[in-house]
């Protein structure tokens, strides 16, 4: 008789095996995902005399989202090619969604110290509606999808570690240098200002500082930004399901 | 009968010649079969299509009746695959792992904690399970692997290589485990060591340049060389040459006659007459898979090469 599986389980696995033991291991990891987003918070905050501290605060809240995508990248690459998890997986009943849906919020686990300093910073300091609050935790599950799924499909092409770090930096470099998430666009002198809209992070960071009124932005604009955003991560989120190397061809 | 059939199979890497070609076999899903075969011969490449983890370029395969591509699905539910190379997450503690791996299989926690205890007790290896797997000994490291496989419900196991790089004490004790799974699993095993192929598997295939060179028990594969018995002078003798069969003659005086069953009898007589050491065997499957592969021996030899056996 076939074994009653639990999808739980399944899940759960990859939460303890990629986070949980890991912090428990290596503490130090914790620390690590806390002040990546700080240390731009605080160069934005004493470079602007304290005039972007609300608008970082929001672009932090974003960072820390896209940061769990490249660590995802960086760690799955790692477990794939150093110890073979990825083949040991696959040859069970363990399926590439439910790795991807598991290994995506133990990255998230990382990220919570983060994510709670700088949501009790944007109560105290942005006074968004609900409606903004709304907005931004849309935006910010939209930009998680985009960059988990992301390094996700990267993951599965790599064949070492090497190779993911220099993934991780340029995508770093388009998701994180590029667009302006830490202060508005119009910082920008044109035509460079064209190059930031290569990144799917500029129209979430639009978006958000649209809607935290930072930022002037037509109802147009605003949805133009929507629909690239939206349409970015089901693409990648489509390519990440049924074009990642789970089965090697 | 469950069956392991391959059909014809073959793999192209991309930019790269053939791994596999036209591999075509079938054998009983019971009990352990290994595959050997030289660096390079296919073997890793035949274990990952039929684990489910590698498409082949061509032709099909299926364990048990159900095919390695289409019902991958269903495939997945009764395999475990230990890789090549794969090791214990450095982070985890092997009780860690076990433990991860069973809920990645789908049970719940009651369950996986007692099989993991279960199957690190049948391992011999409950005393490290609360050890980080980094600070593990090599041997203590892939005992964890096969343990982690073994805790799982599936009824066949792939293991790629699974003791290279251990000590002989820790290869032997591997194999004994390995054979007390075989009772109620069928293994798929990878090998280097040809003696762990000879004292473990029920069937073995002989695997070089991607081709299937020769399948059998292991006296099914002696069938197929020419003189199936072995004679080791071990005296410092010079043996004649024998009316049938070959002789090896190295550079550092090893002699080993290769020939038949009544002439390996009468030589034997000879030698005893004369009070010379020696040593009268079936062939091993070392010489089998020398012969097999066609692959020359450093020692000169009197006959032709491609007769020696």
């Amino acid at each position: 008789m076939a074994m009653k599986r639990s999808g739980i389980s399944q899940f759960w696995a990859s939460i303890l095996a990629n986070s949980i033991y890991a912090l428990g291991n290596y503490p130090a990891m914790m620390v690590s995902m806390f002040l990546t987003p700080f240390s731009i918070l605080v160069v934005i905050f004493f470079v602007s005399h304290g005039t972007l501290l609300t608008v970082a605060i929001e672009g932090g809240l974003i960072m820390t989202m896209i940061t769990s995508g490249m660590s995802l990248q960086t760690d799955l690459s790692h477990l794939k090619n150093d110890f073979k998890l990825q083949d040991m997986v696959v040859a069970s009943p363990t399926g590439a969604g439910m790795y991807l849906f598991g290994m995506a919020i133990s990255e998230l686990v990382y990220s919570i110290p983060a994510i709670v300093v700088l949501a009790v910073l944007a109560i105290l300091f942005t006074h968004l509606t609900a409606l903004a609050w709304l907005i931004l935790i849309a935006v910010m599950l939209a930009m998680f999808a985009f960059s988990t799924c992301l390094g996700f499909f990267i993951s599965t092409f790599t064949s070492d570690v090497m190779e993911s770090w220099a993934y991780t930096s340029i995508i770093s470099t388009i998701l994180s240098a590029l667009p302006p998430v830490y202060y508005p666009i119009t910082y920008i002198p044109m035509p460079f200002r064209y190059v930031a809209y290569l990144s799917p992070a500029t129209y979430a960071a639009e978006i958000i500082q649209g809607a935290s009124g930072f930022l002037e932005l037509s109802s147009l604009s605003a949805a133009a930004d929507w629909i690239v955003v939206i349409a970015i991560t089901i693409i990648i989120g489509f390519v990440a399901v049924k074009k990642s190397r789970w089965r090697e061809e | 009968m469950q069956m392991l059939t391959c059909k014809h199979i073959s793999k192209k890497y991309e930019g790269d010649g053939y791994a596999l070609r036209d591999v075509n076999f079938s054998v009983p899903a019971a009990g352990i079969f290994a595959l050997i075969g030289r660096n390079g011969a296919g073997k890793t490449t035949l274990t990952r299509i039929l684990a489910t983890q590698l498409s082949p370029t061509s032709g099909s395969a299926s364990i048990n009746g159900i095919d390695v591509m289409s019902g991958a699905g269903s495939l997945r539910e009764i395999i475990a695959s230990v890789p090549q190379e794969a090791r214990a997450i450095n982070w985890l503690t092997p009780r860690q792992f076990i433990f991860s791996y069973l809920l990645w299989r789908g049970y719940g926690h009651g369950d996986a904690r007692r099989k993991a205890d279960e199957a690190a007790r049948k391992l011999g290896i409950s005393r490290f399970m609360d050890t980080a797997s980094r600070k593990l000994s090599g041997g203590t490291k892939r005992k964890v692997l096969v343990a982690t496989v073994m805790a799982s419900e599936a009824s066949v196991i792939f293991l790629d290589e699974p003791t290279t790089g251990l000590d002989p004490l820790s290869r032997s004790e591997l194999w004994d485990t390995l054979s007390r799974l075989k009772k109620d699993h069928f293994i798929f095993l990878t090998t280097h060591y040809l003696e762990e192929a000879e004292r473990l598997a029920d069937r073995i295939g002989i695997l070089e340049n991607g081709r299937l060179m020769a399948l059998g028990t292991l006296d099914e594969l002696r069938g197929k060389v020419k003189y199936p018995y072995s004679i080791k002078i071990l005296s410092d003798y010079s043996v004649a040459k024998p009316r049938k069969g070959n002789m090896i003659k190295g550079v550092d005086g090893f002699q080993q006659i290769v020939t038949t069953e009544d002439e390996a009898n009468r030589i034997s007589r000879e030698l005893i007459k004369k009070g010379v050491r020696f040593s009268m065997n079936p062939l091993s499957l070392d010489d089998i898979f020398y012969y097999i592969v066609k692959k020359p021996l450093e020692e000169e030899s009197y006959g032709d090469e491609k007769e020696r056996y």
